[in-house]
């Protein structure tokens, strides 16, 4: 129970939690997209290593998964797009780097009394690597609350997919095709995002979402 | 026998006060009541310290004075024991030191006779053992400094402070009638015997609210602080160091009196609310003592920064007492008691330094003055001391004692409850952050006001003061030194009233070799001030004989280098509010609505640029401006019942009487 | 027997210190200076400096107080005694119970203290700047180091150094997360104290990059060399610090065979060596960050270890 195994699970999932925060305090967006891929392949790390002690052999399928999508093909993907629509150049921050971490310092320890209070009975590695994933998925949806980037809330909408996957497999298995199918429509919504991007970006030449709000009336 | 005679000697300096009224126009009026003060305050001094050091088993008495049916109630036991050697400690210092500085005083007898009257409320207060006694001494004291803030009357901020002043020390007695009023209970026994043996615990939550929203105000605990630095810069210097070094004590015993003694045991929760609000207290103090100018102003706010260190150790000791963790509670209370008694030394060495530097040059303002060391060197090394002492760097008692709150919050993890879990570290958190920058802030203290050059006339021709200001200050600096060094010996003297408030004490440590504490167990962690002292002596004094003997040890005096542009004006040098513009951009956004602003003449223009910075008090403008703005409006509104009718006046007094009887008729 | 062999233990780290501080500065420049396609200056080159700045006469500034003349001594002695207790390559010494890691990281906040009062004193403008601005760092190292030493305790049942050792050695520890979190923390804050790139270049003298040295900008002579010594003596209790808790291999246990000391001593140099091999490499591959990016810096480190700290109240596992 306790060893090796088990702080090398918890080191990857502190790891993740550790990139969530990292990212909530990007204020540019290549140097955003480049964490995110550091998050995907950490998430990758750690679903191999739960492959590993588990002794599930599909589990690896779902870590190739992750690392080929949401390492590699979304981030370079993502990165042309930001290109193309010429705001890589941006930096943007909508509460101060101060009082966003604390905010996420705060969520983690929720997430940790939360996760370790209720599942007091089950297995000790599998609700402390809860307790991280639910840290994770908070933390994606902070991030998501407080960029003012459409880009940006994509990928904190990503993070808390990948708090997700990390819950699924710390809680002992989950059935493989229910992976491929949560990827792949992870991935359709990617592409429908990325055209609506295109077309809110080719009629405002914005797509900053405070100028959206000032078109639709919301603000002055 | 020890109860009766500090009795006697409080009432000797209420005497004393009248004999100040009598003494008005003399020319030694000044000398004879603060000679007297001295000698009546070490008496009490040494009887506490006697009664402490020999563990005497407590003594009561009952003094027909007050209601006929009741008496007063006094008590001398080993917790009323330790704050009379505190408050008696400071209260001889200041005396000593009035001696020399009293002779400055433009109105003397607007001082002289409040002043032993104020001795006597706080040594009165620490001794009462029922509740009308206790708060007669109490209303003794707020009102006697009270008159000695407004001293100097002329001035309109000490007019103003003395408002806020008066207006927060009636609501904190409010609090303290009706915190009492629920302790006493149906019955109505407010002797504290009585209140001991009712030791109701559920339900015992407005007490705690009330006990802080009176002794805390007066301790200064945010949001109920803002009295603080307005009143203790405005009186006296000593009577300011009286005010924070010892009076916020008494605000501290009043609540461990109330919480730990009287109340039967805590809940958990308390601790972890006395804890939170001890650590932002700690944090908000500090920050705000780095953005004043005002030197009395920024030792006032350091006083808030040090009270929540020392509420952080009592909200852990509850929380430890009600976890039923009595060791851990003995640590953290004796923690705590610790930094009590260092900063009664330390913050009295500062206010006498402040009051030396008002003296000499007349200033308070940091912005004008500059290159003292030269003109003032005992002062400067006291103030030195002091400014090293409360950034709890050792050797020094400053550190000792941050040192053993530090170790009682290692002992946490044993509480079980989730909202200690996660409040402990984030306060410990808080409390280091509390630690360095205060660090910051005595830096900016002492070197703007006492290094660099001279900014104004007044510092270029400051000389050094009396020999009775100086004589306090150094035996305080002493003081400091040997309460680092020796730290065993203070933590085995308090070990009495630790053991009376938690049940527990920590380990006798006068016993341990070469003078080190261990406050849990060696293999735990261990501390020795002496031989880190002797250390950093015996190195340095090494280090500058064998550089002296082999290197060089020859002195050229030149010009300041300044990369090769020296200017000769000293308002090229770092001001206050320039040392602590870093500090203010990280921290000042959030915690003050910080903005600067610069205004620059086109070119061509010959104005002068303008650097404007707003800084707002987000606790008053929240809090107690939205609060007087209600009663303001209220008191118009009200005001209409002034000019009534005589048939209208009739006609309210006939539906008060109507409604009572219905009251009657209705209720069973 | 016992008592002197602890003692002789005790002096030799004292003198070891004293010693290899200047050979790391050097061994750091040298590497950085290759790194850049020089050929940089020879390793005992800091020794050189030292010397020759102790034998030149030393220049003060009119007004400079008698603070000014005694704070390079105090810096060193305080510098000194801190690095005494770091255990190098021997734990259990004789005086280690005498001060634990809080006391250590306090004395050299002492030093740090006395240090902005001398920049301070002469009363220019440099002087200022770079005590304010050691202020606004400290204000943030110094607790981010509070909670490191915290999970560091709290793992090891201790805050005397050389238990912490002691239990690292034993691997009783194992790969826990908040020692992760406290290793990067400890990395970003010895970065920041020592003014190492990115907090503070410590080879610049423009008034606008420059933090440690604005404040020793008017020593010279014996002071300065003082001041430098205790500059380098810092890095390498920085470097001790991160080696005898996250890489004690090596490390001689109490009351071990004149064996074990040399083999502890040679496996110490060996870290020496990768430690400065890595500083330089990590010096030159970033650059160095505005001043106001620094609290960015170290409020990470301070949230880092204020996690590490969470993680280890809230479950004894993590």
């Amino acid at each position: 129970m306790h060893g090796l195994a088990f702080d090398i699970a918890h080191l990857l999932a502190g790891g993740l939690v550790l990139v969530s925060l990292m990212m909530l305090y990007q204020d540019r967006l290549p140097a955003l997209i480049n964490v995110f891929a550091l998050h995907a392949i950490l998430l990758a790390a750690s679903v191999t290593w739960q492959a590993n002690i588990q002794h599930e052999p599909y589990l690896y399928v779902t870590a190739v998964i992750a690392l080929g999508f949401k390492g590699f093909v979304i981030p370079i993907a993502l990165r042309r797009m930001i290109v193309r629509l010429g705001i890589h150049r941006e930096i943007e921050t909508v509460v101060g780097i101060g009082p966003t971490m604390l905010a996420g310092i705060a969520l983690v320890a929720l997430a940790m009394v939360v996760m370790l209070r209720v599942t007091a009975q089950a297995d000790p590695l599998a609700r402390e690597d809860l307790a991280f994933a639910l840290s994770v998925l908070l933390l994606g949806l902070l991030m998501m609350v407080t960029r003012r980037n459409a880009v940006g809330q994509v990928l904190g909408f990503m993070s808390l997919e990948n708090g997700l996957i990390l819950a699924a497999t710390g809680a002992k298995g989950m059935p493989l095709v229910v992976e491929i199918s949560v990827a792949f429509s992870v991935l359709i919504a990617f592409i429908v995002i990325g055209i609506f991007l295109f077309r809110i970006r080719e009629r405002f030449d914005t797509v900053d979402i405070q100028a959206l709000d000032r078109f639709r009336g919301e603000r002055p | 026998m020890a109860l009766g005679f500090s009795l006697w000697c409080a009432a000797a300096l209420l005497a004393l006060g009248v004999v100040a009224v009598l003494l008005a126009r003399n020319r030694f009026a000044t000398t004879i009541i603060y000679s007297a003060s001295l000698l009546l305050t070490l008496a009490l001094l040494g009887n506490a310290l006697i009664h402490l050091i020999t563990n005497a088993a407590p003594e009561t008495t009952i003094l027909p004075l007050g209601l006929p049916w009741v008496g007063a109630h006094f008590r001398l036991d080993a917790l009323a024991a330790a704050f009379l050697i505190l408050v008696n400690l400071g209260a001889a210092g200041a005396s000593f030191y009035g001696l020399g500085y009293g002779r400055h005083e433009i109105s003397p007898s607007r001082v002289l006779p409040f002043y032993p009257v104020f001795l006597a409320g706080m040594n009165l207060v620490v001794q009462a053992d029922d509740a009308f006694s206790f708060l007669l001494s109490w209303e003794f004291m707020s009102l006697s400094s009270w008159a000695l803030v407004m001293a100097h009357h002329r001035v309109p901020e000490n007019r103003h402070a003395g408002y806020v002043y008066i207006l927060m020390a009636s609501f904190g007695t409010l609090a303290l009638i009706l915190a009492f009023g629920l302790l006493a209970g149906p019955e109505g026994n407010y002797a504290f015997d009585a209140i001991r043996a009712r030791a109701q615990t559920q339900g015992a939550w407005p007490v705690l609210m009330l006990v802080l929203i009176g002794a805390g105000s007066k301790a200064g605990l945010v949001p109920l602080h803002v009295w603080l630095p307005l009143a203790h810069p405005a009186a006296p210097s000593h009577v300011s160091a009286l005010m924070s070094g010892v009076m916020t004590k008494v605000a501290v015993y009043a609540f461990v009196r109330i919480l730990f003694d009287l109340s039967g045991s805590p809940d958990w929760w308390w601790g972890l609310m006395v804890l939170s609000i001890g650590g932002g207290t700690a944090v908000m103090g500090v920050l705000h003592a780095l953005m004043e100018q005002d030197l009395k102003r920024v030792l006032a706010y350091s006083t808030i920064e040090n009270i929540g260190i020392v509420f952080v150790g009592l909200g852990l000791a509850m929380a430890f007492q009600a976890n039923a963790l009595p060791d851990a509670a003995a640590l953290a209370f004796t923690a705590a008691l610790f930094h009590a008694f260092n900063h009664t030394l330390f913050k009295s060495l500062l206010f006498f330094g402040a009051g030396a530097v008002l003296s000499a040059t007349g200033e308070r303002n940091m912005e004008h003055l500059g290159g003292l060391i030269h003109r003032m060197p005992v002062t400067t090394i006291a103030v030195l001391t002091g400014c090293v002492a409360i950034s709890a760097l050792p050797p020094l008692n400053g550190f000792a004692s941050e040192w053993l709150t530090f170790q009682a919050i290692l002992l946490s993890p044993e509480l079980p409850q989730w909202g200690l879990k996660i409040m402990v570290p984030a306060n410990g958190a808080l409390l280091a952050l509390a630690a360095a920058l205060a660090a910051a802030c005595f830096i900016r203290l002492f070197g703007v006001s006492f290094l660099g050059r001279p900014r104004k006339p007044v510092a270029e021709q400051a000389h050094e003061v009396d020999i009775w200001s100086r004589t306090a200050m150094a035996i305080f600096a002493a003081l400091c030194l040997l309460a680092g060094a020796l730290p065993g010996f203070v933590i085995d003297a308090l070990a009495p009233v630790v053991q009376a408030v938690t049940g527990s004490h920590m380990p006798a440590q006068t016993t341990i070799d070469w003078f080190s504490i261990v406050p849990i167990a060696a293999s735990r962690s261990s501390y020795n001030g002496l031989l880190v002292l002797l250390f950093i002596a015996l190195s340095a004094a090494l280090t500058a004989y064998l550089v002296h003997l082999f290197a060089s040890k020859s002195v050229r005096r030149a010009p300041p280098w300044d990369c090769g542009f020296p200017d000769p004006r000293p308002v090229t040098q770092y001001s206050a509010g320039s040392f602590s513009q870093p500090i203010r951009r990280v921290f000042g956004t959030l915690i003050f609505q910080e903005r600067e602003q610069v205004f620059m003449p086109p070119p061509g223009d010959m104005r002068p640029a303008r650097f404007h910075v707003e800084l707002r008090d987000l606790v008053w403008e929240f809090l107690y401006a939205p609060i007087s703005g209600a009663v303001s409006v209220t008191a118009d509104r009200l005001n209409v019942l002034q000019f009534l009718t005589i048939r209208r006046y009739l006609s309210l007094v006939f539906l008060a009487l109507v409604s009572l009887l219905l009251v009657l008729a209705i209720w069973s | 027997m016992v008592l002197i062999r602890d003692l002789a233990v005790q002096g030799v780290q004292m003198t070891l210190v004293l010693l290899l501080a200047p050979l790391l500065t050097g061994i750091v420049r040298k590497v950085k200076a290759r790194l850049l396609r020089r050929r940089g200056p020879p390793v005992i080159q800091p020794y050189r400096d030292l010397i020759r700045l102790m034998r030149k006469e030393a220049v003060l500034a009119v007004n400079a107080s008698w603070l000014f003349r005694a704070v390079p001594y105090l810096v060193f002695a305080a510098t000194w005694v801190a690095a005494a207790l770091v255990p190098t390559f021997a734990t259990g010494l004789l005086f280690s119970w005498s001060a634990d890691l809080i006391a250590i990281i306090a004395l050299l906040g002492s030093a740090r203290f006395f240090l902005a009062l001398a920049g301070m004193d002469v009363g220019t403008s440099f002087g200022g700047i770079g005590s304010s601005r050691e202020a606004m760092i400290a204000s943030l190292a110094e607790p981010a180091m509070i909670m490191i030493i915290f999970v560091l305790a709290l793992i090891a049942g201790s805050t005397q150094l050389s238990i912490i050792a002691e239990f690292m050695l034993s691997l009783a520890a194992g790969l826990r997360v908040s020692l992760g979190l406290a290793l990067i923390a400890l990395i970003l804050v010895a970065i920041a104290e020592n003014s190492r790139i990115p907090v503070d270049n410590p080879a610049t003298h423009l008034e606008l990059t420059m933090v440690h040295e604005a404040m020793v900008l008017e020593y010279s002579g014996r002071h300065l060399a003082l001041i430098e010594l205790a500059a380098s003596l810092k890095l390498l209790l920085y470097m001790s610090l991160i080696a005898c808790v996250f890489v004690p291999w090596g490390l001689a246990p109490m009351d071990s065979a004149w064996e074990a000391y040399a083999l502890g001593g040679i496996a110490y140099l060996g870290k020496l060596l990768c430690g400065g091999v890595a500083l330089a490499i990590f010096e030159t591959s970033i650059a160095k960050m505005r001043v106001f990016r620094v609290p960015a810096f170290l409020g990470a480190a301070l949230m880092l270890g204020l996690l590490g700290a969470l993680l280890r109240f809230v479950s004894g596992s993590f």
